[in-house]
């Protein structure tokens, strides 16, 4: 029998919890085990960066890429096992769109640094003491990745085969596409076409949301501590913000079940370029006040008040998706200086 | 995919290539991915620019157009046409403007040939993902709504209904006859405005082919072109028009008068119960709650007890009418300028300063004075008048237009008060006599002969406060006579204020709940100033006479019936191709949130419980996009208005400023 084809998984700019996603998909891990070689898993296993480097090119048959591209670091990986691998699946939230560490795309570096290094609450440093991506010692020069100012997806540094969305990807999604690939590498099943989005549905949420939908009035927003929602009804409708109807399926629709909006961590549909400027102009569409009778001024005031009621907007609709939207990333002090780059 | 686009850019004479270098633009478009054939041409518009689409199609084998020109309202039918005869689908061809929004709007040369440039590339760019569209057919309903019953909707009515078509006239007052049906003679023939208004009026209520509402106002409207709905309310008139004779008793017996402010603009008085004026059509009275002594105290009931026929039903309620009609024709008239709004005037504290609408009843043989002019003690004869022109209008505070019809009808009055009180001085207080119609001029003529005195400068003042001999007891008038450069001070008995002609105070509100448009001093907006005066926006929604800007009553009936003929010729179609720009639902992708669900202002959008799906009604959609930007999973396509054609169009555009770069680290 030939050698078993190889598997290897990658954290970047992550939280870990796509790891432990692949690790929870329950026995089905065993049949991972059987079918494939691992090349490279650092959080499971010990590998080296050199012994990926001594790998031929597309020695690695299919690389889980999870985490978003943050340093100079996470670039050289990217591209590193992009050369190495046949297949390079752009893993979970993070390396798909960008994800949480992405929304630092809303101010920039220095002001991350700011927060991190000096500003928090719980931070003593008085020397002010940051990264520095050359530092001089005695022994001579010691050097870190440097931090970019821009969060970036993985398809932004590199070319993505697939794109497993999710934060993390649940687990029968995982194995739907570990199965498909398994198949495809044993059998020689068929593969979908090449930047496709797999492990997820094709249409919103709310297709598999069983909450009672009816036409939409918002009066005012909530956060989800404010208020406990009637059970059985959309949570949309009694303005707790679930982004639900701009997010493909493919979840079961396991937040809003428990009362919990949905955040939008599959993504957006087919055919949309940016999933926060969708759900926005959604729900602008239907903050119900006032009518047409109404003194302009006063009506704008009276949406104004709708709308400040919605804490975090850039937030709650960029969630996931800030670094792979039309926005990437905001102007920085509003002329592109300091650093942030105008897009 | 590839396409074969054709760009052609139009000079428009000099409107555009006297700001655009048309050519430099052209020959950049030609070096523009997928352009196979770039030309400028003095006017596209011109049979000959039309037939070169048409052949650069044929031999070329282009499959793709876009015109560099006008705004698309005046011409994107026009190259849709050439499109078409070329072999092509009309909607594979897009329309930059580059007159409008360009060359009009700067003389900066350079940039306007920049910004020529990105929007050709713009145009470029869109109209490679533009699809082959089928235009919807769609039936018409030959029946009319005509709204408002003034002497313009009068014309449209009985234009139409002699034509064989059915029309609903609704009118909101208890008559129709509108404003001229308030006037005494009409200028400069000085008819006699009822003599020449009443038979119309009759023909109205004896047509076979015209339901008239009086007392009545659309409440809502619904559908498209061909096929609207209509809601109107009947307002109760407390009076059984089937048993109704219009004998009169009943307003002869009811014992409550009430100053007419309406009709005889308040100068008279009428009944609780009243027919505004004896030829009012229909002549069913209407019954006036808040002033009648039954509905104040539950006491009374002469009009009942009295009434021949027992017509008087204090018990009737408004009704709500429902029927279907295939065009509507709003003729919504205007408002006459409150001359309160200029204090110094004297309008309102001074008793003598008359305003234009109360000096027509005056002078009217059958108004509040038998015809007599006279002070407001009612007895009095004013030795000399002053008529001030252009009160409301002509006048940045207030209206900056010029209402056309004031200079004519002061002149008017100055023959009525020469004719009337021979001995009068009048004094006509101008800023220019405005006189341009078919037999105007001579009737100023005629004026000047009669020995009215023409001063011209706009009045400063209207007092009563007396500074030299001979002005005791008198309205003096101020105004600077421009002709001599000095001020003058004018005594007279007593003052006309010649009121210009204002939008309806709701003309906003109709414009709404008819879906077109009013400009900025509430007068509907036609769909172009010069070619199409009579039609709006609105496919179906036709407009004419004074709700469209000042006329006078010639213009008012001559848009009346040109509204008339526009709809007919509708009618006459059966079926009109409506535009395929539409929303539609893509059943797969449709989760059923409901976010759209009562979004769309034509009620288009309709859920499928059963398979907890939305859908367009295609007929009922205007294509205005809404509920495709609220689609949050892009669901729902805009024809014509694709994701994709909207941004290509917009990185064409940002061509200079869009490298297509990576993202910067």
């Amino acid at each position: 029998m030939s050698e078993k084809p190889k598997l290897a998984m990658y954290w970047a700019a992550s939280c870990g919890g796509c790891e432990i996603s692949v690790l929870n998909i329950g026995d089905k891990i065993l049949i991972v085990d059987e079918v494939f070689d691992l090349a490279f898993f650092p959080c499971i296993a010990d590998f080296k960066h050199h012994d990926v480097e001594g790998y031929e090119d597309g020695y690695i048959d299919v690389c889980l890429f999870n985490g978003a591209i943050r340093t100079s670091d996470n670039e050289e990986m990217a591209k590193l096992l992009r050369k190495k691998s046949k297949v390079l699946v752009a893993y979970g939230s993070c390396a798909y769109e960008g994800c949480i560490p992405a929304l630092s795309n809303l101010t920039t570096k220095d002001e991350t640094f700011n927060t991190v290094y000096y500003e928090n609450q719980t931070i003593d440093n008085p020397n002010r003491v940051v990264p520095q991506v050359e530092t001089q010692v005695p022994e001579g020069t010691l050097t870190l990745p440097s931090f970019y100012n821009t969060v970036k997806s993985l398809d932004q540094v590199v070319d993505v085969d697939y794109y497993l969305p999710g934060c993390p990807p649940e687990p029968e999604q995982i194995w739907a596409v570990l199965e498909i690939v398994v198949n495809a590498l044993l059998n020689d099943g068929p593969l979908p076409p090449a930047g496709s989005i797999v492990g997820a549905g094709n249409v919103a949420v709310c297709e598999e949301c069983p909450l009672d939908k009816n036409v939409k009035t918002i009066t005012q927003f909530y956060r989800p501590y404010e208020i406990q929602p009637e059970p059985g009804l959309c949570l949309l409708e009694q303005g707790l913000i679930c982004v639900g109807p701009a997010t493909r399926s493919g979840c079961g629709a396991l937040c809003p079940q428990v009362g919990m909006g949905c955040r939008g961590c599959y993504g957006p549909l087919e055919g949309v370029d940016d999933q926060g400027a969708k759900m926005l102009s959604a729900i602008a569409s239907v903050v119900g006040v006032g009518d047409s009778t109404d003194d302009e001024f006063e009506l704008e005031e009276m949406i104004d008040n709708v709308m400040d009621s919605l804490a975090d907007p850039s937030g709650t609709f960029y969630r996931f998706s800030m670094a792979h939207s039309l926005l990437e990333r905001v102007k920085a002090n509003g002329n592109g200086t300091n650093g942030g780059e105008v897009k | 995919m590839s396409e074969k686009v054709g760009v052609y850019v139009c000079h428009c004479g000099t409107n555009i290539a006297g700001v655009v270098d048309v050519e430099e633009v052209s020959n950049w478009a030609g070096e523009q991915p997928n352009v196979v054939c770039s030309r400028d041409y003095k006017f596209m518009c011109s049979s000959l620019g039309q037939e070169l689409i048409e052949e650069d199609i044929k031999e070329h084998g282009l499959t793709r157009i876009v015109v560099a020109a006008c705004s698309p309202h005046m011409h994107e039918k026009t190259f849709r046409g050439a499109t078409e005869r070329g072999g092509l689908n009309p909607y594979l061809f897009e329309m930059a403007n580059i007159r409008e929004h360009n060359s009009w709007a700067t003389t900066d040369k350079a940039a306007a040939t920049h910004k020529a440039k990105a929007l050709v590339n713009g145009a470029v760019e869109r109209v490679v993902h533009h699809q082959p569209l089928e235009p919807i057919p769609v039936e018409i309903n030959p029946a009319t709504l005509v709204v408002g019953g003034g002497i313009a909707g009068i014309s449209a009515a009985l234009e139409l209904a002699d034509a064989g078509n059915h029309v609903y006239l609704v009118e909101r007052e208890p008559s129709i006859g509108g404003h001229m049906a308030q006037l005494d003679k009409t200028f400069p023939t000085l008819d006699c405005s009822a003599c020449i208004l009443t038979p119309k009026m009759v023909d109205v209520e004896q047509h076979p082919n015209i339901t008239l509402y009086s007392w009545s106002e659309v409440e809502n409207i619904s559908g498209y072109i061909g096929n609207f709905n209509v809601t109107v309310r009947k307002k109760a008139r407390y009076v059984i028009e089937e048993l109704c004779t219009g004998c009169g008793i009943c307003e002869e017996k009811c014992p409550r008068k009430v100053v007419d402010e309406v009709f005889e603009a308040g100068l008279a008085q009428r009944k609780a119960i009243y027919t505004p004026f004896p030829q009012a059509v229909p002549k069913y009275p209407v019954l006036d709650p808040p002033n009648c002594t039954y509905f104040e105290r539950g006491k009374c009931k002469a009009c009942q007890i009295l009434c021949p026929t027992g017509a008087i039903d204090f018990e009737q309620e408004d009704e709500l009418l429902e029927f279907p009609v295939g065009n509507v024709i709003l003729a919504t008239g205007y408002d006459l300028f409150d001359s309160n709004r200029i204090p110094q005037y004297g309008y309102g504290h001074l008793a003598n300063v008359f305003t234009s609408l109360e000096f027509e009843r005056m002078v009217n043989a059958s108004g509040p004075t038998d015809g007599k002019i006279v002070l407001r003690d009612g007895e009095s004869v004013p030795q000399s008048v002053a008529i001030v022109h252009c009160v409301g209008s002509r006048d940045n505070n207030y209206h900056e237009y010029c209402s056309k019809v004031c200079c004519m009808y002061s002149l008017k009055f100055a023959h009525l008060v020469h004719e009337r009180i021979p001995e009068a001085e009048v004094y006509n207080f101008y800023i220019d006599i405005r006189t341009p119609g078919k037999g105007y001029e001579e009737f100023y003529n005629r004026l000047l002969e009669e020995g009215t005195h023409f001063i011209r400068g706009r009045v400063a003042d209207v007092t009563d406060a007396a500074r030299l001999p001979g002005e005791e007891g008198k309205l003096i008038v101020q105004a600077e006579d421009t002709l001599i450069g000095k001020q003058r001070r004018i005594p007279v008995d007593m003052v006309i204020l010649s009121a210009g002609m204002e939008a309806r105070h709701d003309s906003q509100d109709v414009s709404l709940m008819f879906g077109m448009g009013c400009d900025f001093d509430g007068f509907f907006t036609e769909r172009h100033p010069k070619l199409d005066p009579v039609a709006t926006m609105t496919e179906g929604i036709f407009i004419a006479g004074a709700c469209q800007g000042p006329k006078d009553i010639p213009d008012s009936v001559a848009q009346g019936a040109a509204a008339a003929a526009r709809v007919a010729g509708l009618v006459n179609q059966e079926t009109v191709m409506m535009e395929p720009v539409r929303a539609s639902i893509n059943k797969e992708t449709c989760s059923g949130c409901r976010l759209c669900n009562d979004l769309c202002p034509y009620n288009a959008i309709v859920f499928h419980e059963d398979q907890k799906l939305s859908e367009v009604i295609t007929a009922l959609c205007q294509g205005c996009g809404t509920c495709v930007a609220a689609c949050p999973s892009s669901a729902i396509n805009g024809a014509h208005f694709t994701n994709e054609q909207v941004f290509s169009e917009i990185e064409g555009i940002l061509w200079d400023v869009m490298e297509h770069q990576a993202v910067p680290a």
